[in-house]
């Protein structure tokens, strides 16, 4: 039964209980003006009683009826709240899944990076960001990417060595960080970003992703922004990889090709 | 206006977004989505043979934004009376009273939520 269904079904409970509670308490007016005529008519003591007998069960009847009403409301509201989480997580899911289609849809390095950039602004909410890879040869992570220039000064010189500081940490250990303005206060500079997130393929790290600013709109991160900011960067890892290492080989094979070329005419 | 079989034009030149908007819209039934990268694109679509029920544009956009492609749909007598929603990351409450002034129907600023965009365009075109 879908989500819609049970709500239609939570609905027709809740009114069948509500037209049946008030038919109840028609019916019980009804008998009451019943026994008040009956005793003006001087009915016997029998028919009263039985009367009266009728209305006390009716009464409970009524208390129960309205005991359930509540009972159902309250079901009703709980239905309601997983419904808004149930939304949230589907939406979640489907940023992630437009996020990662896309992340793979190339093995243009230079694309990858673009896509990555509107993911991290549109899906995450930054206003000012840094891509950061690591060289393997030098041990340094160096800025490929920015956005934000203006708000954030230098952004697009960014160099720090594997294990120095908060940025070579999060790549040495592959732990991502987070620091909350409000309660650990101190400015946001390029060494101490807002969020530092390691792009990670399995626990090899190739680089990070690092948020210096978030969006007018948006005051801080939500719960979920943690987990989907993982999940976001462990796909743009895959992808930054594939394509680079594409780009590579296209590269060598383009070395190679000239090469075949200079022999086959030289012989 | 019902929602069922509506068309809608979403306007946006990251395709990443195009494609998050274009994937909401898809709980409308028989949705029909067409998109455009900026604003004379949108133009060109609007004067294609396609109805337009609807209007979701982002503002900063290369060769023509999303504020200008309000107003020019807004003076145009055919097409001033398609709903729009401005999707944009500008959240300042300056550029939201701009985008509302020139003629937007909505405006959301991002990320957005799905949920949100979904209400926000059951209202108009419910209206």
């Amino acid at each position: 039964m879908s989500d819609e269904q049970r709500a239609e079904k939570f609905l027709e409970i809740f009114n069948k209980g509500k037209e049946f509670t008030e038919e109840l308490i028609r019916e019980n007016q009804r008998l009451r003006y019943r026994v008040a005529a009956l005793e003006t008519e001087s009915a016997s003591p029998e028919e009263m009683q039985r009367l009266r007998d009728q209305l006390v069960q009716l009464t409970e009847e009524n208390r129960r009826i309205q005991q359930r009403f509540r009972e159902v409301e309250e079901e009703n509201k709980d239905f309601a709240n997983r419904y808004i989480e149930i939304e949230e997580q589907n939406n979640n899911l489907a940023n992630l899944y437009v996020a990662s289609y896309q992340l793979h849809s190339t093995l243009d390095f230079r694309e990858v990076i673009q896509i990555v950039q509107e993911i991290v602004i549109n899906l995450i909410g930054a206003e000012a960001f840094a891509i950061l890879l690591l060289d393997e040869k030098t041990n340094e992570l160096k800025t490929i990417a920015f956005e934000g220039e203006d708000v954030q000064p230098g952004l697009g010189q960014i160099s720090t060595r594997l294990g120095e500081g908060v940025l070579g940490n999060v790549a040495k250990t592959g732990e991502s960080y987070y620091v909350n303005q409000d309660v650990e206060g101190g400015a946001i500079t390029l060494e101490k970003p807002l969020a530092a997130v390691p792009l990670k393929i399995k626990e090899h790290v190739i680089g990070l992703i690092v948020i210096y600013r978030l969006l007018q709109q948006k005051d801080a991160f939500s719960a979920v922004d943690y987990e989907l900011f993982s999940l976001l960067a462990a796909h743009a890892a895959t992808a930054i990889f594939s394509s680079k290492l594409y780009s590579q080989s296209e590269r060598k094979l383009n070395t190679i090709q000239s090469f075949l070329d200079l022999l086959t005419t030289t012989s | 206006m019902g929602m069922e079989n509506a068309n809608f034009l979403v306007v946006e030149d990251s395709p990443t977004m195009r494609q998050l908007i274009s994937f909401s819209l898809k709980r409308f039934k028989n949705a029909k989505i067409i998109e455009a990268v900026d604003g004379v694109d949108a133009l060109k679509k609007l004067s294609g043979p396609e109805k337009i029920d609807l209007i979701l544009t982002d503002i900063n956009m290369p060769v023509m934004d999303g504020l200008k492609l309000v107003s020019l749909v807004r003076q145009n007598a055919q097409l001033k009376n398609i709903p729009i929603i401005i999707i944009t990351t500008e959240g300042a409450e300056e550029d939201r009273e701009r985008g509302l002034a020139l003629g937007a129907n909505a405006y959301i600023s991002k990320p957005i939520q799905s949920s949100h965009l979904i209400k926000t365009i059951s209202e108009l075109l419910s209206v």
